[in-house]
């Protein structure tokens, strides 16, 4: 990559001596006949344009295949493929409009540089040509529009019945997850309830929340439908998955959600990449004040069993929390217990 | 030819009464259109060096992390933290946020919205219109000195001990409405909201003006289907802007009510610093949806004016008529009307309801279309063409390019399913910095060059120019065109680091390279600006027409009095695109040898086409007729 980007500013420095040079050539001609200095300088210019394309031509297609192992980062999920393919079909039909584009522009502007001799066509319109490059646009950009709002309707679409709930919470400067627990429901949270402990603001009147358990890394199951329950506590922030093509703002007062497949487990991915030290990461892309840049959360995939195991070893946290019991109206308390796994003995101590 | 000029001035001081002016009268508190618009590209130009240092100095971030820049901390104070054993300053955080804001408002609003539109639609529109003036010279001038205030509270708004505005340029709530979320959004994001009002009373009434003088102030003969393109370019960029300011100055406004009054509009559900706030039922969606209604718009308030100007040149440079002149109007109206109805493509993953979404993919994908057209109209005009490579020719092909460049990633951005992986990554700001922010910059800038002897009476430097072109033109494509790379890989933006990533650990060596290439950029910059202000006292003297154009301005005194033209306002007959206009066959066949080597490569639009019966198509020729008939009538009367 060095080297490209040397001989990128090489050319950068060459093109400036190239232009002073000029200019100190024709400051003699400057003085004389002005019509001199214009078609000399015309000259540089239409020259520099053919120039400017064939370099930056070639600039373009060297890095763009030079730096693909870093810019196409490898995909996790089911529909990541999709909206991939959409996107390098995308490039391809752009990137000949770009090409074309671009070389007509150039080639043009050398080829027709001002001559004495020439005189340029009239040639104020063609309504067949306007036509033609009206409607060519017009057909591609529809079946784009098709095939983008198919993929989109599919990713967008209602998450399966049977998809895994995890709620992801985005707080200045952290990232939150909570799980459902056993009964795969959410409980029921107010933000009036916040407090030092009870991040998520769980409501322990609603017995689905005594399972819930809290998480510092995101687990996810390879291969099951996972739906993602975001919501923000403070400001604005944006759950950001790269490898799985996934990206949904996290709003004060409007949970949003997101629901996906994961394809290859944390390890499967260490193998792809052949980095022992891979980890899929969450990150946060909505400005949310100076720790932006740093919400990171490390996000591991597992295969199925794995994950069900680890589900199974993390702890309620109503059991980690058990001074909350005093908020779990007294006819449920028994229940809460059971379902949050609180020894009996713990709770006696703590109602204490 | 100066005494002549003086003579001339002075005979349209007495047919408009005038007396000597004072100083203040002349150059401060004017209401000469003419010195109005160099006041706005002054400011602009001030603003722009501002926004780009402030560019400069997050790029040093970006590029070289590591760098110890204690360096900066007698400009910066407290925002650069030294660490007090190694001696080695860090750019501070939140400072690097405010940075990125600061940058983005000034850019967009006073430099690409004030510095290009308050320029060349108040020079240009009288001028290229035929009229003395704007139909309200005073409200222009409070236009003007709205936007001067709007700058002062703004520029302030940078020194207090709070910081400026650090929540984004879209200054999203929650964050801006919470001192407690970042310090930015105390004083510093009052005085913003403060600033940003003022500015759009300025925009306002400007626009109202720009509208009401196109309108109502044409010349004799200067029919809408006459106007040079600039002038549409400008009349429908004030249409879009009266429509579309006044949404943001509401979106303001509740922001001002949630900040001060302990409304909800925005905010809703929200503990943060330990406490609960009271705010419930409000939506910060709403605010997106006020923010991009101008927003979106406001990029079309930007690109216009440039696409206007870069029409204008490209055309009186290639010595041909603007391919698709009645296309070119079209296009840009289909833009006005669709740019009302593409702003929520912003908003994709914002928690939009998805059908809403993919109503604003088609809508989105539609303003394509008319965009593809003016790019290839152009490239028509350039095919054949005699081309003269002027500096303002060479930017505004430099214009179209990077308006190509950023058009094409826009369709990628603008298909929702696609925006998932890139929305808020760094292809964003690769694609809006070509298409809106160098594109339109580039025009700004061609216009300076192309306008500046009818502003200053004298030419600016052409091989400084030619300089400043190739520097910027490389510079900025290599600035942004590896952004894209960065932005597929997933690189957020308005990341003040990207260590704590794995994910986003390569492409270090990139972003010093780009961050060197900033600088350079820059630095042409510093020498535009030489040769603006050096060439405005010492240039070569310009002469009446020097590009040898077809458009109304240069008809004028080379150095235009209060009123513009000293006798009677000229009168139009053709269009301005009549460049190298052969004579028809049947006069060819005439024709001498040295004849046809001295014929005209330009018809002004004041030619009559009863005087040029030579090169009139058939249907021109019937106009000449009635020309000839309805002089006699005049005659008569």
């Amino acid at each position: 990559m060095q080297s490209l980007l040397l001989g990128i500013s090489v050319v950068l420095v060459l093109v400036i001596l190239f232009m002073i040079f000029k200019l100190t050539t024709l400051i003699g001609v400057a003085k004389g006949s002005k019509s001199d200095e214009d078609a000399g300088s015309n000259k540089v210019n239409a020259g520099l344009m053919l120039a400017f394309l064939i370099v930056s031509g070639i600039a373009t297609v060297w890095s763009s295949v030079a730096w693909f192992k870093d810019y196409h980062i490898p995909i996790a999920s089911e529909h990541g493929e999709v909206t991939d393919q959409l996107f390098w079909i995308t490039m391809v039909i752009t990137g000949i409009a770009f090409v074309i584009t671009q070389i007509l522009l150039f080639y043009f502007a050398f080829r027709y540089r001002h001559s004495k001799k020439s005189v340029a066509k009239y040639y104020p319109d063609n309504s067949k040509l306007e036509l033609l490059w009206t409607t060519v646009p017009a057909i591609v950009l529809t079946i784009l529009i098709l095939y983008g709002l198919k993929v989109w309707n599919n990713v967008m679409g209602p998450a399966p019945e049977d998809a895994e709930v995890i709620e992801v919470m985005g707080a200045q400067f952290a990232w939150r997850f909570r799980y459902p627990g056993e009964d795969n429901e959410l409980g029921r949270y107010d933000y009036r309830k916040i407090d030092g402990s009870n991040e998520f603001g769980m409501d322990l009147s609603d017995k689905n929340s005594f399972d819930d358990f809290n998480a510092n890394e995101l687990h996810l199951p390879k291969g099951k439908p996972v739906l993602l329950k975001i919501r923000a506590r403070d400001v604005l922030h944006s759950v950001f998955l790269p490898q799985f093509r996934l990206k949904m703002d996290a709003v004060p007062g409007m949970p949003t959600q997101f629901w996906f497949v994961p394809t290859k487990t944390t390890a499967e991915m260490r193998q792809e990449t052949n980095n022992p030290d891979f980890n899929y990461e969450l990150a946060c892309t909505e400005i949310c004040g100076k720790g932006h840049f740093s919400m990171k959360k490390i996000v591991v995939v597992d295969e199925p069993a794995d994950y069900e195991a680890w589900k199974k070893q993390q702890k309620t946290w109503l059991s980690l929390n058990p001074d909350y019991l005093s908020q779990v109206p007294e006819d449920l308390k028994e229940m809460a217990m059971i379902s949050a796994n609180i020894e009996d003995n713990e709770s006696k101590d703590s109602s204490l | 030819m100066s005494t002549a000029h003086i003579e001339l001035t002075d005979v349209m001081h007495d047919d408009h009464g005038h007396h000597d002016q004072s100083f203040i009268s002349k150059y401060i508190f004017s209401t000469d259109h003419k010195t109005i618009a160099k006041q706005f590209l002054i400011s602009g130009i001030f603003w722009a060096l501002i926004g780009g240092i402030l560019s400069l100095i997050f790029r040093l971030q970006l590029g070289f992390p590591n760098m110890d820049m204690s360096w900066l901390q007698p400009f910066l104070g407290h925002w650069i933290n030294v660490d007090p054993t190694s001696g080695v300053g860090k750019l501070d955080t939140e400072f690097y946020l405010a940075l990125v804001t600061m940058h983005g408002t000034i850019m967009v609003f006073f430099v690409l919205t004030a510095g290009l539109s308050g320029t060349f639609s108040n020079f240009l529109i009288p001028l290229q219109i035929g009229a003395r003036d704007m139909a309200s010279g005073f409200m222009n001038m409070l236009s003007y000195w709205f936007f001067f205030a709007s700058s002062v509270i703004m520029f302030s708004s940078m020194f207090i001990s709070t910081g400026p505005a650090a929540g984004g340029w879209v200054i999203y709530p929650p964050l801006s409405a919470l001192p407690q979320a970042i310090s930015g959004s105390g004083l510093g994001m009052t005085l913003w909201l403060a600033s940003m009002a003022l500015f759009i009373v300025s925009t306002l009434l400007g626009g109202i003006n720009y509208i009401a003088t196109v309108i109502n102030l044409r010349t004799d003969g200067m029919s809408f289907s006459k106007l040079p393109l600039t002038i549409w370019a400008f009349f429908l960029t004030a249409v879009i802007g009266l429509l579309s300011f006044p949404v943001l100055l509401s979106a303001a406004l509740l922001l001002i009510l949630d900040r001060s009054f302990g409304t909800s509009f925005y905010l809703s559900e929200i503990y943060i610093g330990g406490e609960a706030l009271p705010n419930l039922g409000g939506s910060p969606i709403l605010y997106q949806h006020l923010f991009w209604f101008l927003g979106h718009p406001e990029v079309y308030i930007v690109l216009l004016p440039s696409l206007g100007i870069t029409s204008e040149i490209i055309s009186t440079n290639s010595r041909k008529p603007i391919f698709g002149y009645r296309a070119m109007i079209g296009s840009m109206m289909g833009i006005a009307v669709l740019s009302f109805v593409v702003w929520a493509h912003h908003m994709f993953v914002s928690g939009l309801n998805p059908f809403v979404g993919s109503i604003f993919v088609l809508l989105t994908l539609i303003i394509a279309v008319p965009s593809a057209i003016k790019a290839f109209n152009y490239i028509t005009t350039l095919w054949k063409g005699n081309i003269v490579f002027t500096p303002a020719m060479l930017f505004s092909i430099g214009l179209v390019s990077f308006f190509i460049a950023g058009g094409i990633t826009g369709i990628f951005l603008g298909n929702a399913a696609l925006d998932i992986q890139l929305h808020d990554t760094y292809f964003v700001v690769a694609h809006f910095h070509l298409v809106m922010g160098s594109a339109a910059f580039f025009g700004m800038v061609a216009g300076v060059y192309h306008w500046f002897p009818k502003m200053f009476g004298r030419m600016m430097d052409r091989k400084l120019g030619y300089i400043h072109f190739w520097v910027s033109f490389i510079g900025i494509y290599s600035v942004f065109f590896p952004m894209h790379y960065i932005g597929i890989a997933g690189f957020p933006r308005r990341y003040y680091s990207f260590t704590n990533f794995d994910a986003f650990s390569s492409f270090t060596d990139l972003n010093a390279f780009i961050s060197i290439a900033a600088g350079v950029t820059f630095l042409a910059q510093l020498l535009f600006v030489f040769n603006f202000f050096y060439s405005m006292f010492k240039g070569k003297r310009a002469t009446a027409n020097p590009w040898k154009s077809n458009t109304l301005e240069w008809t004028t005194p080379i150095n235009p009095g209060h009123g513009n033209w000293p006798g009677p306002i000229p009168k139009v007959y053709r269009w301005p695109y009549d460049y190298s206009k052969p004579p028809t066959e049947e006069y060819w066949e005439k024709m001498t040898e040295e004849e046809k080597e001295n014929w005209p490569d330009f018809i002004p639009q004041t030619v009559p086409y009863s005087e040029t019966p030579e090169s009139n198509l058939p249907h021109e020729q019937e106009l000449a007729e009635k020309e000839k008939k309805e002089d006699k009538g005049i005659e008569i009367e």
